[in-house]
């Protein structure tokens, strides 16, 4: 329960005798809080400074070691003071969740020693609150990542038992684990240099041949080109087939960028193989030539930086878009303006927008080549504002592209955003079940404790001649359970008394609300006076079909009744309270329901095992007593019977 | 585009503005409320200077500003019954504690209240719940406000009940009640029917005793 809640159960408790007027049973017995102490100041001696609360506040959280006797084994008799040999900076954090319900982390801690400290002192670090969570999360998650590179170095020392495939994948995406490693990276590195190298340089012109223009060197020495190239290209192919082979994916490596450039980069060369002879494409198969340049990009594998770069531009999509379409409306803008300007002039180049469109770009950039300059005043006005502008809108978005860069430089690589979404749910999801205990720990205790408890409801007058008796059972009762929790059942539970229906949980709920759903079918067929039977009661009317009460009287037996029959149970104890709270109730029913119970003690699940009437008929009446009907055609009796049978499992 | 640019943040410095000083009238108008003494409250009371100082610094802490306005009281309510959903039921107490009716409860009204609920005769404890009852406070109760109180406190128990709570179960709930109460069938409950008949129902008289020792 939180913080402040605690404080005011009292109030909330005492705002239960609005309830009593309205109630019909009996209320359950108070918790007694027999060891109730008057509040006292408890010190907290951690590392010499000492800390004071009052014990409430600590008792406000029960499943943390301060809330609960645990502390106990850290007290101190000859001083009468609690000592912790922990960190007392820490400490004021946590006493400070104690006292206001919100847990801090502060920044100039290190992540480590405070989740330490968390968990000595029993508290989930979900609970931090979300002023200090997201900066948690941020410096835990960084710590993990260190700590799992570490690892990996560490781990690459280890691990004999690799199959030779695992070696060799480990030896591509990190060079320094052998020297064969190393030796392969450097010299796949060699290659794609002289492999780029080779294409720069087979442009250059080189020298005259005897009779022709300036020949570049690529046609010059055909051949020796084509042996460089092959030369690269092997090894190229070599390289990617052993990847291949190592990969421990190989769908997964085929789709990866890198070997898609890896592909890109040797294709051309194995098509210009197959197409020597075709005159007619061989312009088609010059320009896959260009693709060869791609093979630069094989040094993407060789340097981190690089592959940050490019993952920095993948993430700052967004900007980076905004920066184009904004510049692509000044474009427009300037452009249409600058053509209208200029049309009037003689001899203009602004021929059109579109041819406008590149002195806009030219001018935006700042570039300004000259090839296209406006003639009139206009279009001088009009230029000058363009280049103006054109500053401003390039100047704005990029540096939010350089902040990002270096945020992303600067923490690693961030975690993906779905990984956090994961991360959040699976924290909400943390808090909720801490919190919905309460709920669930009052059901938790009614189904095994609580039980006992209201056996003492029964004969309430014989507990009051005999008060020890029941005291002592409800010691029992109270080993398990906080004074603060067993407070709050017994206020769900006066709740429950005075509405005569008890919390179930979802599971139950939703197989009671089927099972009335299916109740309430088969009411529109012939087997309409199925229902009356099902009652039990004598109805000499025709029900609608959630079955009104003739009279006030009878109302409790007939809902007791018509729930015993059609909801599923799967304790039997939890059929009994009902069933012992007999002040206004149709003792018949409570028999029937009492003895079924008693019968029985299997657990069904059953939904399918739910006869519908019509059905029923092959089944043999049991030997259960049914509910008193003379009237019932007989085959509502197996019915009945057997839908109380499954209700008392 | 820089003539542009130049109107846009304008426009937004402006907005901010706006939106600023709003926070700011909200600041100011926070309300801070102190006690009467702690002598005082033990003569109006009947709880001791003890129990009386752990009542506020409870109050206190959930309530800095030392009054209780309604939807805090309906969130702290509300959490002791996570099942279902206790705002009417706290609505109705609310009112019931805020006897000035001025829209908050201060922590005088606070520990009167308990005051009456915990040390008081059983006749001003029923007092109180007839007062609790009666929506409109004209000194009787009618069918329409006991089914509305009935439908909170149904309310509270939530959906995931068993028995499967119908519709008409609250209203049946209320057809006993007056059954019991309203002795000479007029329809409405005053507060004599009302403290005769609690007062010969041994039920309602012993579940009255049932929180003495709760502070």
């Amino acid at each position: 329960m939180a913080a402040g809640v605690a404080a005011w159960l009292p109030f909330a408790r005492a705002a239960a005798i609005g309830w009593m007027p309205v109630a019909n049973l009996p209320m359950p017995v108070a918790p007694s809080n027999k060891n109730k102490r008057q509040d006292e100041l408890i010190i907290l001696n951690v590392s010499g400074r000492r800390f004071q609360t009052w014990r409430n506040t600590l008792d406000r959280y029960p499943d943390t070691l301060l809330g609960s006797s645990e502390k106990e084994f850290f007290f101190n008799e000859e001083t009468r003071e609690y000592f912790f040999d922990r960190d007392p900076d820490v400490f004021r954090s946590i006493l400070n969740f104690y006292r206001t319900g919100k847990l801090h982390y502060p920044r100039y801690e290190c992540i480590s020693a405070y989740d330490e400290e968390l968990a000595f002192f029993g508290i989930i670090p979900e609970i931090i609150s979300d002023c200090c969570y997201e900066e948690y999360k941020d410096r835990k998650r960084e710590n993990t990542e260190r700590l799992m590179d570490d690892l990996e170095d560490n781990k690459d020392s280890k691990l004999p038992n690799m199959t030779f495939r695992e070696t060799m994948w480990r030896a591509f995406e990190n060079p320094h684990t052998s020297t064969m490693a190393l030796v392969f990276y450097y010299v796949t590195g060699f290659f794609i240099a002289l492999s780029v190298i080779t294409n720069v340089v087979e442009t250059v012109p080189c020298g005259y041949m005897p009779n022709q223009r300036d020949v570049p060197c690529g046609e010059r020495y055909t051949e020796a080109f084509f042996c460089m190239d092959t030369a690269c290209v092997m090894i190229f192919t070599v390289e990617y087939l052993m990847r291949l082979f190592a990969a421990p994916s190989r769908y997964r490596f085929m789709r990866s960028v890198m070997s898609i450039i890896d592909v890109v980069a040797i294709l051309p060369y194995y098509i210009g193989l197959v197409m020597t002879n075709n005159e007619d494409v061989s312009g088609a198969f010059v320009t896959l030539r260009v693709f060869r340049v791609f093979r630069i990009f094989k040094f993407s594998r060789h340097s981190q930086g690089l592959r940050i770069l490019g993952y920095t531009l993948k993430s700052c999509a967004s900007e980076l878009g905004f920066l184009l379409f904004s510049l692509t409306m000044a474009i427009i803008i300037f452009a249409t303006v600058m053509f209208y300007a200029e049309k009037g002039s003689s001899s203009s180049k602004f021929t059109s927008i579109p041819a406008s469109f590149w002195y806009t770009i030219v001018t935006m950039t700042t570039l300004g080549y000259g090839d296209m300059v406006p003639k009139t005043i206009a279009g001088k006005i009009f230029g000058s504002i363009c280049s103006l502008s054109g500053v401003l809108v390039i100047a704005l978005p990029v540096p939010v592209i350089v902040s990002n860069f270096s945020r992303i430089y600067h923490q690693n690589q961030r975690a993906d955003k779905r990984k956090a979404q994961k991360v959040q749910k699976a924290r909400l999801a943390r808090m909720r079940i801490s919190k919905s205990g309460s709920s669930t720990a009052f059901l938790h205790s009614k189904r095994n404790g609580l039980n006992q408890s209201l056996e003492l409801t029964l004969p309430y007058y014989k507990m009051k001649l005999s008060p020890q008796g029941s005291l002592e059972e409800d010691q029992q009762l109270k080993k398990t359970t906080s004074l603060l929790e067993s407070q709050h059942h017994h206020l769900l539970h006066c709740l429950e008394k005075t509405t005569n229906h008890e919390f179930v949980d979802e599971r139950l709920y939703e197989q009671g609300y089927l099972q009335t759903a299916l109740q309430n079918f088969p009411s529109q067929s012939p087997s309409l006076s199925s229902e009356e039977g099902i009652t039990g009661t004598c109805c000499s009317r025709r029900p609608k079909k959630n079955i009104q009460p003739l009279n006030a009287t009878h109302t409790h037996s007939h809902t007791h009744n018509l729930q015993e029959l059609s909801a599923l149970h799967i304790q039997c104890g939890e059929q009994q309270p009902l069933n012992t709270s007999r002040s206004s109730l149709n003792l018949m029913s409570d028999e029937s329901g009492s003895l079924n119970c008693k019968s029985s003690g299997l657990v069904t699940t059953a939904i399918i095992s739910i006869p519908t009437p019509p059905s029923n008929n092959s089944r043999a009446s049991p030997d259960a007593p049914s509910p008193p009907n003379p009237e019932a055609p007989p085959l509502l009796n197996p019915s009945s019977t057997d839908v109380v049978k499954i209700s008392a499992l | 585009m820089g003539a542009l640019m130049v109107i846009f943040s304008l426009q937004t410095k402006q907005r901010r503005k706006r939106t600023d000083s709003i926070e700011d009238e909200l600041e100011l108008s926070a309300v801070r409320h102190r006690p009467e003494a702690l002598e005082q409250l033990e003569a109006q009371t009947r709880f001791s200077r003890k129990e009386l100082q752990i009542l506020y610094r409870g109050f206190k802490n959930e309530c800095p500003s030392g009054v209780v306005n309604e939807d805090t009281f309906k969130e702290i309510y509300a959490q002791f019954f996570p099942q279902g959903d206790a705002s009417t039921y706290a609505h109705f107490l609310f009112n019931a504690f805020d006897t000035d009716h001025n829209g908050s409860v201060s922590f005088e009204d606070f520990v009167m209240g308990l005051s009456i609920l915990l040390r008081g005769s059983v006749q001003e404890k029923l007092n109180w719940a007839f007062n609790l009852y009666d929506i409109n406070k004209d000194g009787y109760i009618t069918k329409e406000e006991m089914l509305d109180i009935i439908k909170s406190i149904y309310d509270m128990m939530g959906k995931c009940t068993y028995p499967i709570l119908k519709e008409e179960t609250p209203r049946q709930h209320v057809e006993i009640f007056f059954q019991k109460m309203d002795k000479n069938r007029d329809g409405v409950v005053t507060i004599d029917e009302f403290i005769d008949c609690c007062q010969n129902d041994e039920n309602i008289m012993r579940s009255m005793q049932l929180f003495e020792n709760v502070i």
